[in-house]
């Protein structure tokens, strides 16, 4: 068959760039709703981890560093002192201090920090040194390390007691050595500043470390785009990628929304075949029988020929009708949103309307709805023209009076349909679970219009996650769409 | 409130005792209707340091220097009684008693104060930016030329203690050293030679026995010396012997060979706060062009400035800088003073 485009796009644009090409560049472009990037958001979180790590641990450094220049420096005050004392004698009966430089060439080693000394004996007299220098408040000990004020400044203290039982001189001699604290917090804050160097270059490598880690784990997500792009447009099968668990969800789900796409294309398509395939025989029908209206010379024949042609005509629209309720039953399907629909105001709708009359006038069509709500959550629309081929089929096929109504009970809503006949023949029934099967139908023409209207319910049924049920009994055949039952309404 | 009576009743206290001290002279420098007037306090003669502080004023017009020469002594306890009075006093002070210097640091009485004059200073001459060392100057034996014969010339302190062995030397009663008790630069450069060798022990015990004499001031030892009422005077203050020396050429000067007390002498900003000018006069001192001006006058020995000294033969004598810091505490120390003391006059009592 000869389709026109080569010569159109000759005309319209030679140069145009396959559509394809310029598909598969979309995706680089940022969605509108796109959110900050990954990398950013682990990025941003693991500086400020390393931050709040990094501060925690530059206190550390800074307590340990205290700590360290304390007891480095409280060494330098303890040998201080113990010279001192060690230099203490006992002369005509008094204690004589004989002030060794060396202690003070200890205290030097802090180069920059005041000393305070004072050196007393028993009552607290003080022999030499500093008059008032602070005391430790805890006299229990021989050596007591203390903090104090020396003259303005914070300092650190050390007494130590020398204790003399001579035959001129029996008692205690008291020395104090104090010293400022630049040294101890130079010491602390180098030590801290050390501390921190290592660390910033260590939290500096751990963050680059970090941003390659994350590049790496995000590679499969590209490569998933890139395979996603680079996609033949039709091709719907599911993504076969080697991804990681978490990414996985993803695929799923894509391959999920994917297959779904798939069946509405394949039901379309399908839809498009039944159409055409449906309308074959009905048409050529039509048309053998107006060729021989045509040819037929007789009246009378001609008369009936064509009352056979409105006949087939009617036939050939109903059949029309239900394609349209299925394409849309089926569109809507899928589409829909569902809500909240009571099975009464269905079967009253269609009771009221009176599309019947049409398709049989005079038959009795009788409504049986309760006062309980029969709620379930479905497209109303799909519902009305579900039952809608159910009272068709019933008025065609069955006895009056048919019967429609809504019931609910054991959590399951019911849309039923009941006439007086006895259904139909029982392999008809067997192959109601089947799809719509065009032209094979052994009950003819009749057979596949009904055979269409019971496919419509069925598919119904099934898309609100319900079955289509039938039953013959005393009182006539009674076909159902049954379907789960909403929860009561609050 | 207590605070303010105890320091009210101090003060008081101390006005009263102030009248026991006063400068020995006193002298203005600058323009006679001063913008700005700072005090300098000094143990150093006003000859000595008026070419430096003339040099200085060039470059400062509008300030006028107030100039007190103090006695060592005085000086620091005019220092300490106007630290716990909570006033400056003065606005720099410098001082050859350089352990009452760091004495007043450690008791917080100076200002800091860094420019890049001071930290260019070696760490022996500085101490938590509170006090410096301006001058270098040897302390030297000075001897009379015409009557101390060549050959007998001590050059070491060991020379000396043999020339006084002799029991009838003609030394005996001719050697002269500064009284300790007096001043405070002979304690110190006593102190430090009793740290710094067992010499001390001996030629103590020689000075103990030829009767040496303990004297006041440089300049009378030295004029003692130059009238040959001493043959030796020990431990003299190099800038004074030079600036003697050229006047005199029968006055000789010794670096000792065994190793040589170089004193620094020391300059703090009594605290709390900084007078700039004052500051500004520091840093000039301490700065090259102040250093020149100092070098006349003798106070900085070009062989024992900073870098160790050009001259290689003078650099063979070892010198003892006297470090400002923490072990100089140890020559103020109430009990170690007076035991020192005491020694010094069973020596010279006899």
């Amino acid at each position: 068959m000869a389709i026109g485009w080569p010569r159109d796009r000759k005309m319209t644009e030679p140069a145009a760039p396959p559509s394809q090409v310029s598909a598969s560049r979309e995706p680089t472009g940022r969605a509108p709703g796109a959110t900050r990037s990954l990398t950013a958001r682990l990025v941003t979180g693991l500086s400020s981890l390393l931050i709040l790590g990094g501060l925690i641990l530059a206190f550390a450094a800074f307590a340990y560093g205290r700590t360290a220049a304390r007891d480095a420096f409280d060494r330098l005050l303890v040998g201080a002192a113990n010279d001192i004392a060690a230099s203490i004698s006992i002369r005509d009966g008094a204690p004589v201090v004989d002030l060794p430089v060396s202690a003070f060439e200890l205290l030097a080693l802090a180069p920059d920090d005041r000393i305070a000394y004072q050196i007393s004996g028993p009552g607290g007299a003080v022999l030499t040194g500093y008059q008032d220098l602070p005391r430790p408040t805890s006299s229990a000990r021989d050596l007591v390390l203390y903090d104090a004020r020396f003259k303005g400044e914070p300092a650190r203290f050390i007494r130590v007691t020398r204790r003399f039982a001579e035959r001129q001189f029996s008692g205690t001699v008291e020395v104090i050595v104090g010293q400022t604290l630049r040294a101890r917090t130079q010491l602390a804050f180098s030590i801290t500043r050390n501390a921190l160097g290592g660390l910033a270059v260590g939290g500096i490598a751990m963050l680059a470390f970090a941003i390659l880690i994350v590049h790496s784990a995000l590679r499969p997500l590209e490569r998933l785009a890139k395979g996603i792009a680079e996609r033949d447009p039709q091709d719907l099968t599911p993504i076969r990628a080697a991804v990681p668990g978490e990414v996985d969800v993803l695929v799923q789900a894509t391959n999920g929304f994917m297959a779904r796409l798939d069946r509405q294309f394949a039901t379309m398509k399908s839809l498009i075949s039944d159409t055409a395939h449906q309308l074959r025989t009905p048409v050529a029908a039509l048309r053998a029988q107006s060729d021989l209206a045509a040819e037929e010379d007789d009246p009378a024949r001609r008369e009936e020929i064509v009352v056979k042609l409105h006949a087939g005509t009617v036939r050939l629209s109903r059949l029309l009708d239900q394609m349209l309720s299925r394409a849309l039953v089926i569109h809507r399907a899928d589409s829909a949103r569902r809500e909240r629909v009571d099975l009464r105001d269905i079967a009253l709708d269609i009771f009221e309307e009176g599309d019947h009359a049409a398709l049989s006038p005079g038959a009795e069509i009788r409504l049986e709805i309760g006062d309980e709500e029969v709620a379930v959550l479905a497209d109303a629309l799909s519902l009305s023209e579900a039952a809608k081929n159910l009272l068709g089929n019933a008025l065609r096929h069955g006895k009056a009076p048919v019967t429609i109504g809504a019931e609910q009970e054991n959590g399951q809503a019911r849309l039923w349909v009941r006439d007086s006949g006895p259904g139909p023949a029982p392999e008809l029934r067997a192959r109601l679970g089947e799809r719509f099967t065009p032209g094979r139908s052994g009950a003819g023409r009749r057979g596949a219009s009904s055979g269409l209207g019971l496919a419509i319910a069925q598919s119904v049924a099934e898309t609100y996650g319900g079955t289509l049920e039938m039953e013959s009994d005393a009182p006539g055949f009674t076909i159902a769409i049954v379907l789960p039952a909403a929860e009561e309404h609050r | 409130m207590i605070r303010l009576l105890v320091s009210l009743a101090l003060w008081v206290f101390f006005a009263a005792a102030a009248s026991a001290q006063q400068p020995e002279a006193i002298r203005h420098f600058g323009p006679d209707q001063p913008a700005r007037e700072i005090t300098l306090r000094t143990t150093t003669d006003v000859a000595i340091l008026a070419p430096a502080i003339g040099d200085f004023l060039t470059t400062h017009s509008g300030l006028a220097i107030r100039f007190e020469q103090w006695g060592s002594n005085d000086l620091y306890e005019v220092g300490e009684r106007d630290c716990l009075a909570g006033r400056a006093g003065a606005d720099l002070v410098i001082s050859s008693g350089v352990q009452h210097v760091v004495k007043l640091v450690n008791d917080n009485c100076a200002a800091t104060w860094v420019s890049a004059e001071t930290s260019a200073l070696s760490p022996e001459l500085r101490w938590r930016d509170q006090v410096w060392g301006i001058s270098r100057e040897p302390a030297v034996m000075v001897y009379n030329r015409a009557l101390v014969p060549p050959d007998e010339v001590p050059l070491t302190r060991f020379d000396l203690v043999d020339l006084l062995r002799p029991a009838q030397s003609p030394y005996s009663g001719k050697v002269a050293t500064y009284d300790i008790a007096s001043s405070g630069l002979g304690f110190l450069f006593a102190f430090v030679d009793s740290q710094e060798a067992s010499t001390f022990g001996a030629l103590m015990e020689a000075f103990a026995r030829s009767g040496a004499v303990a004297t006041c001031c440089s300049a009378e030892i030295i004029d003692g010396v130059a009238r040959g009422r001493y043959l030796i005077a020990y431990n003299i203050l190099g800038s004074y012997a030079a600036q003697a020396a050229r006047d005199n050429p029968d006055l000789g000067i010794i670096a000792p060979a065994d190793y040589t007390l170089v004193l620094s002498r020391a300059a703090y900003l009594p605290g709390p706060t900084v007078n700039p000018d004052a500051a500004a006069l520091l840093d000039f001192l301490l700065s090259a062009p102040g250093k020149r001006a100092l070098a006349k006058t003798n106070l900085i020995d070009p062989a024992v400035d900073d870098g160790g000294g050009g001259n290689r033969e003078e650099a063979l004598t070892p010198r003892r800088l006297i470090a400002l810091g923490p072990p100089l505490l140890v020559a103020t120390d109430d009990m170690k003073t007076a035991r020192f003391l005491e020694r010094w006059r069973e020596i010279f009592a006899r």
